[in-house]
């Protein structure tokens, strides 16, 4: 699929880059050395291209009706901007194409002052008319959320981010007060609303384009030759090999510093390393833990870090006897060395949890006291609550997720520890799906699971994962309904004063530690390998990873 | 001839129903709603859940299912990707060009390579080139695919820098697929060094899928040389003088081909099979690829579209190398007419 052909001056670039290419492989070829073909790269021409070696191919370029990451990062990190961002490389919330907002007392309305002069893509098949304005808005939530709006059923019409984070049930109505000013109405006051307008899903398509495209008959082209705002835009897909873009010339926040932008699509991360080693590639996304030690030897590769958004945990199903009994959950969260865990499984790129939510979240609260690594005490707790010689499982997950990379050898490591305590327990593991399934239907004694962190707002992990609601459906897979904590968790949804819900979501925390429905295992460590000519990467907290505002020396 | 060919494509009808069975039931057998894996940890309400697999169809009984594949299949309809929305067969046919290109060369490589090494160990018996060849093509049919690319990567495109790591041309060469044959498109592109690119990238992943084709090849043609070779008219060249050339060549290569031109027919499977990992290491944009992310994902349409448009490939090659069987010899065609 192409979307617009190469400007001229582009494609002169490319072939001094080719050649550039070719001459440094011949060099290597005859000194019989390995010297980085990069070199050319950077060494090249005027036109800058960065090449990024992902992980897999997009599902597609409309971002409001996918869920992964990889569909994220070829689409809304580059080719969209939202109402509100996330800061780069921050959970900070920041404006977007709206300028500005302020909500009404009540909490129940929300009104966006647009930002004026934002300039959509000109593709082959659509040349803008307008600018950006209140209609794109509109266009870009009314079809997810309205079932009869002629675009809800294009593209498979599947808006799972939209449903998931209960947007239907919250928003009542989106309102067009004039070109440049747009209300939301919701139904029910909800702190985290502005943090989910930042979502991928909440992307600003072109209203004009998709008119354009339903009159041509051909409405699906608006999902597959995408035209949004964002600092770049879709030049070719080829599918399972390559995407390319080239910077938006007229970007509202100022012209990407690289003009042309390219994700070499790589499956494997072993090929990926060796990609970025030979040059191949400037950037690459989740690499191999045994490489990394590797990569760090290595003078030509940077490698960032970063706490990820994370956390990876063991839910005791509180429905069970014996874990209705905060005893043994307490007595079972003290038989566990999680240093031990961190050091074989994580090998080192993972940090202890004490707290449901990652440090790197606003309220998390320091003054958490973890349980101690102390197998006499658990003993002497789980015979006080009767449950000695308590026979149980522990279910592990079949695949590997950021916040474990190994769920098997965490399980029999913790099968280990409670062996100590007298605690015999089988490890149980379906396939992916049928372990989600099943783990929600309550079928496990304990789990273990995680999540990563979607709008970086507390609520997004304690009452998603932990509150009554979720409790009823599953996704608490704890089972665990504590009426004080949840209470917090409601009261805090109904503010938006930062200080007070920091307050209310601290004390959460502390009712948590106590009373231990889960282990808080680990959060882990996202590595990212950058080549040395890499200028200013940053890791995205939500493990995104977009290259606006990245340069190349 | 003609009742020949009539019973072959009896036993192709009855074969390709059954593929459908297959591709069908068993990607449904495997464990895992492709639903609960799309959500992941999120979750999904049961309405939701259950309004989806309306959506898809899933929802109805698997014989309603199956009848409604084939009545689709009938009309030239594979159904559309759940994942992409795309239709399978426009996505089959967009990535088959990269695997055909990658198996033909790869089969190129195994027979120009394979068959005078077997020619040779087979006239030279005993010998340590023979002990060698024998020795190295059991290690090549025992590789582990997977393992064989990573090392030939790493030595080759790592440590050497001759050729590239993975891909199937250089990312900065930027021009539209004509036919998805990148050596064919990269000449017509016109642009420099565009061909000599595509050739480097085909090398590695070329002698990955070839190595165990090549493997079998030389082990057959040295057995079939060493029972020509033992043949009476063989000895009988011998002693007309004629030049030992003259006899391997002329009279031994041609009678010992015929097996081997069996087995390099039967690789096409294996071949197909063998992509499906090639193309996962060199991040070759094939079929192969395509099927295990569609497996992973549980995207029932593509996958048994997928598999039933491969196993008509490999259905449909065998089939030409039967007939072809009839044509060079007349015992085969009397046989099945009897």
């Amino acid at each position: 699929m192409g979307v617009s052909g190469p400007s001229e001056d582009r494609y002169r670039t490319a072939t001094v880059e080719k050649q550039g290419v070719e001459k440094v492989r011949n060099r290597i070829l005859a000194a019989a050395v390995c010297v980085s073909a990069a070199v050319a790269f950077s060494a090249a021409a005027s036109a800058k291209t960065l090449v990024y070696c992902s992980e897999g191919s997009p599902e597609g370029f409309n971002p409001s009706l996918y869920t992964s990451g990889t569909t994220f990062d070829a689409s809304s990190r580059h080719l969209f901007n939202k109402l509100v961002e996330f800061e780069r490389g921050s959970t900070k919330i920041v404006p977007g194409l709206a300028e500005s907002w302020h909500a009404s007392r009540d909490g129940l309305l929300h009104t966006f002052r647009l930002r004026r002069g934002v300039k959509f893509h000109t593709t082959r098949n659509f040349t803008p008319s307008r600018d950006f304005n209140a209609d794109d808005v509109l266009y870009s939530f009314q079809r997810q959320h309205d079932p009869n709006h002629p675009y809800h059923k294009v593209s498979g019409g599947t808006y799972e981010y939209y449903q998931g984070m209960s947007m239907p049930s919250l928003i009542k109505d989106i309102v067009k007060i004039d070109d440049y000013t747009v209300q939301f109405v919701l139904n029910q006051q909800e702190a985290p609303f502005i943090a989910n307008l930042a979502m991928d899903f909440a992307s600003i398509l072109s209203a004009e384009y998709a008119e354009k495209m339903l009159a041509a008959g051909t409405p699906e082209k608006v999902d597959l030759e995408p035209v949004g705002t964002g600092p770049y835009q879709l030049v070719q897909y080829q599918k399972d090999a390559v995407i390319r873009y080239k910077a938006h010339p007229d970007y509202w926040a100022g012209k990407a510093s690289i003009d042309n932008l390219i994700f070499a699509i790589t499956p494997d991360a072993s090929v990926r390393y060796q990609k970025l080693k030979a040059g191949e590639c400037h950037v690459m996304p989740y690499p191999n833990p045994a490489d990394i030690a590797a990569m760090q030897a290595d003078p030509d590769i940077n490698v960032l870090q970063q706490e990820g958004l994370n956390v990876g945990y063991l839910a005791f199903n509180v429905e069970r006897k014996p874990f209705d009994d905060k005893r043994v959950r307490q007595a079972l969260n003290m038989a566990i060395n999680k240093q031990a865990i961190i050091d074989a499984v994580f090998q080192g790129a993972g940090k202890v949890a004490k707290n449901p939510i990652p440090p790197t979240i606003w309220s998390y609260n320091e003054a958490t006291k973890d349980y101690p690594y102390d197998p006499q005490a658990a003993k002497a707790l789980l015979a006080e609550a009767g449950a000695a010689n308590l026979k149980t499982n522990i279910w592990a997950m079949p695949v590997q997720r950021p916040y474990n990379p190994n769920a098997r050898r965490m399980a029999e490591i913790i099968q280990a520890d409670w062996a100590k305590i007298g605690v015999e327990a089988e490890i149980v593991s379906f396939e992916w799906g049928e372990y989600l399934k099943r783990s929600k239907n309550g079928e496990h004694d304990s789990v273990l699971l995680g999540w990563t962190g979607d709008n970086g707002d507390p609520d997004n992990f304690l009452y998603v994962l932990l509150g009554c609601d979720a409790a009823k459906d599953g996704t608490n897979r704890a089972r665990w309904c504590h009426e004080p904590f949840n209470d917090l968790l409601v009261k805090a949804k109904q503010t938006s004063d930062v200080g007070e819900r920091t307050k209310l979501y601290e004390q959460a925390q502390l009712i948590f530690k106590e009373e231990a429905p889960w282990v808080t295992v680990a959060h882990s460590v996202v590595f990212m390998p950058v080549r040395k000519e890499v200028v200013d990467y940053r890791i995205d907290p939500f493990g995104g990873h977009a290259f606006y505002g990245v340069d190349l020396k | 001839m003609l009742r020949f060919v009539a019973t072959r494509f009896g036993i192709v009808i009855p074969t390709f129903i059954g593929v459908t069975l297959v591709a069908f039931s068993l990607i449904r057998l495997v464990p895992g709603d492709p639903i609960e894996l799309w959500v992941g940890e999120r979750g999904i309400d049961p309405e939701r859940h259950a309004e989806l697999l309306r959506q898809f169809g899933f929802d109805r009984p698997l014989w309603q299912q199956y009848l409604g594949f084939l009545g689709d299949l009938l009309q030239g309809d594979l159904g559309k990707s759940i994942v992409t929305q795309q239709p399978v067969l426009s996505e089959f046919l967009t990535l088959f060009p990269a695997t055909i290109e990658l198996s033909l060369a790869a089969m190129i490589f195994a027979v120009a390579v394979g068959l005078p090494a077997g020619i040779i160990a087979g006239v030279r018996r005993g010998s340590a080139f023979d002990h060698t060849v024998m020795a190295v093509s059991l290690t090549g049919y025992s590789m582990p695919i997977f393992w064989w690319g990573l090392l030939l990567i790493i030595l080759f495109s790592g440590t050497l820098g001759w050729t590239p790591v993975s891909g199937r041309i250089s990312v900065l060469y930027f021009f539209e697929p004509v036919t998805g044959f990148m050596l064919i498109d990269s000449l017509l592109s016109g642009e420099p060094g565009a061909f000599k690119s595509a050739v480097r990238h085909l090398i590695l992943p070329a002698i990955v899928l070839g190595t165990i084709p090549l493997a079998v090849i030389a082990r057959q043609t040295r057995s079939a040389m060493l029972e020509v070779l033992g043949e009476d008219y063989i000895r009988t060249a011998h002693a007309k003088g004629l030049s030992p050339l003259r006899i391997i060549g002329l009279h031994a290569l041609r009678n010992a081909l015929i097996p081997v031109v069996t087995i390099i027919g039967l690789q096409t499977g294996l071949l197909l099979a063998g992509a499906i990992l090639t193309e996962t290491i060199f991040a070759w944009p094939g079929i192969g690829n395509w099927l295990v992310n569609s497996i992973s994902r549980r995207d029932y349409p593509s996958v048994q579209g997928g598999v039933l448009l491969v196993a008509s490939v490999v259905i449909t090659v065998n089939l030409m190398v039967d007939l072809a069987y009839g044509l060079i010899n007349p015992r085969i065609r009397r046989g099945a007419g009897s």
